[in-house]
Formats: C-alpha cells, sequence, structure tokens
C-alpha cells in the first residue's frame, strides 16, 4: 500500500462519531477502514486504531462499561500490547478506561449537564507516540460534547501520571470538574491515547476551531512508523 | 436464588445526582444532611448455594456491575435465602 497508513475506526452499537473520525483522517492523509465490535479481528494491514465518540451500548450500566466486552476488544488490546497506536475519543477514553488500557475513569459532570461546546486544552506531555509534532504548553481548541467526561483518579495515581508524563491535555479552565482539570491521558508505554474533546470535529477551518488536526496528525505519524502491523 | 447488587458511590467521591437529589430534597422543606445516589442490580442465580452465589455475584460486581476506582458494592439475599 502507498504512504497512507490504515487505520481502523471500531464502530459499536451507539457509536456515533464512527463517519466524523473516518472522513477527518481521510482528509488529514490516512487511509480509514470500518471496524465492527463483534470483529474478532481488526481489518487485515490496520497500524493504528480510533475507538469513536458515541453512546455505546446505550451508556447503560456505566459509560464503556458494557463495550470493553466485545470481541473486537480482545484484538485491540492485543494490537496495544504490541505497541499499535489507539486513540480513544470521549465514548471511546470511557471505553479506555473501563478496560484498564488507560488509567482513571469518567464521571458524570459536576453539573450534571451535557455539555456540548469549544474548550481550549494545553498540551502538559510530549512523552507519547502521539505528540512527535506537540510541544508542552501548547493550546489547542476543540469541541467537547458529554454528560460524563469528569475524569477521576486518586492523589496517587494523578501524582504517578504526573511524574511519568502520562497527562496529555489539560483543559485550560475548570470544564466538568475533571480532577486536575485533566483531559486526556496516555497509558505507561504512550500508545494509546484517550480525551473527551473531540479532534475529528476540528480539522476544517470552515466548520470552526482546527485544534483536532495536531491530535489525529500524531495518531497517523505513529501509524506511519508501524511497532505493530495487524 | 434471587439476590441485589447494591452500587454505591465511595465515600468522598463527588456525586452529582446525590447532591442534586440532596439540593431538591432541602427545597421541598426536607431536613436532609446529604443523599447519595447509586444502583441496584436484581439478579436471578441458577444456584441455590449460597456460597457459591456469594462468590459468583463478587465476581459479577467486581467484573462489570462496580467501578472499583469509585463505586463499592454490597450483596443482599432476598428473603428465600
Amino acid at each position: 500500500m502507498s504512504g497512507a497508513p490504515q487505520i481502523a475506526v471500531v464502530t459499536f452499537p451507539g457509536s456515533n462519531d464512527d463517519g466524523d473520525a473516518m472522513l477527518a483522517l481521510e482528509l488529514l492523509g490516512a487511509q480509514a477502514v470500518r471496524a465492527w465490535h463483534a470483529d474478532g479481528a481488526l481489518p487485515h494491514g490496520t497500524t493504528g486504531v480510533v475507538l469513536p465518540g458515541g453512546f455505546s451500548y446505550g451508556d447503560y450500566l456505566r459509560c464503556g462499561a458494557i463495550a470493553r466486552f466485545a470481541p473486537v476488544m480482545e484484538a485491540v488490546r492485543a494490537f496495544s500490547a504490541s505497541g499499535g497506536p489507539v486513540l480513544g475519543i470521549c465514548n471511546g477514553f470511557q471505553i479506555l478506561c473501563e478496560a484498564g488500557l488507560l488509567p482513571g475513569v469518567l464521571r458524570l459532570n459536576r453539573q450534571q449537564e451535557f455539555l456540548c461546546c469549544d474548550v481550549t486544552v494545553t498540551v502538559e506531555s510530549t512523552a507519547s507516540a502521539f505528540a512527535g509534532d506537540w510541544e508542552v504548553g501548547q493550546q489547542l481548541v476543540i469541541p467537547i460534547k458529554h454528560g460524563e467526561g469528569n475524569w477521576y483518579g486518586g492523589a496517587d495515581l494523578v501524582a504517578s501520571l504526573e511524574a511519568r508524563g502520562q497527562i496529555a491535555f489539560r483543559y485550560t479552565e475548570d470544564v466538568n470538574g475533571a480532577v486536575g482539570r485533566i483531559a486526556g491521558v496516555t497509558n505507561e508505554a504512550g500508545n494509546v491515547l484517550g480525551l473527551m474533546p473531540h479532534p475529528e470535529h476540528a480539522v476544517d477551518e470552515l466548520l470552526g476551531p482546527t485544534g483536532g488536526v495536531r491530535v489525529l496528525d500524531g495518531l497517523i505519524e505513529a501509524a506511519r512508523a508501524p511497532s505493530s502491523v495487524t | 436464588m434471587k439476590a441485589t447488587v447494591l452500587i454505591r458511590p465511595k465515600e468522598g467521591i463527588l456525586d452529582p445526582q446525590g447532591e442534586a437529589v440532596e439540593g431538591s430534597l432541602r427545597k421541598l422543606g426536607f431536613a436532609v444532611a446529604a443523599a447519595r445516589v447509586g444502583r441496584l442490580v436484581d439478579v436471578e442465580l441458577d444456584t441455590d448455594d449460597p456460597v457459591q452465589a456469594r462468590a459468583e455475584l463478587e465476581k459479577m460486581a467486581g467484573d462489570l456491575l462496580a467501578n472499583p476506582l469509585i463505586e463499592s458494592f454490597t450483596i443482599e439475599f432476598g428473603p428465600a435465602a
């Protein structure tokens, strides 16, 4: 295949940003392919994965709690274990936390309201596979739209994440009650990233801010130099 | 055998639903010091062995029904047990 890395976007029952994620990835030069929640494997040739936003399984029980047991998640787990880059956006972030692939958990927003607005996040760390082109302190404007984006981790967990550079993004102001204004975290190996803001909705000037380009480019570049191929 | 798993937000964990309920109860004139909101799951098990049932329910709660980072759970057996 030519230079475009193949990135699989997983559709769960209730995902609704899978289409936008595919469009944004294609716009930025990747080859986006669909993956289905019931599949036991990722599409052949995949070098990057997106778990998109939405309301998988109706957000029943807790957001992401049921999706983590979808058959495709075994393949995602194996892909990430071998170093492949995985990006979880909003509900995808919630799923990765429930699956134990990312630290912490997303709770109901402090305001008890669904929030839908542009937010500014600051790049806090470049210690991940996604951060080749990021600079610490860089500010990105990206929209959020969530009811349960209030990230929580205990004080010990937060301290260890800070020490290891696993806090990728913080909101510049308190948006939803998240501990430490944390908007996105990575795993210890730095190849799994989750964030509540929606980079796939912020890639085209015609539609508003373009802070999502930097985030998705990070995934595409990580997928271009594959550490894992399905 | 019937059982109920009760899931609660852990002490000290922010509970926006509980806060909203607490505020509403106060507005209605109830003298409420605090309210917390959890959830319950009624489960009907195939087994009639209480020891086995408890072990299975604890695994269910740990794997799926509760998130141990923010929630605790208790198990109650129905009157038949």
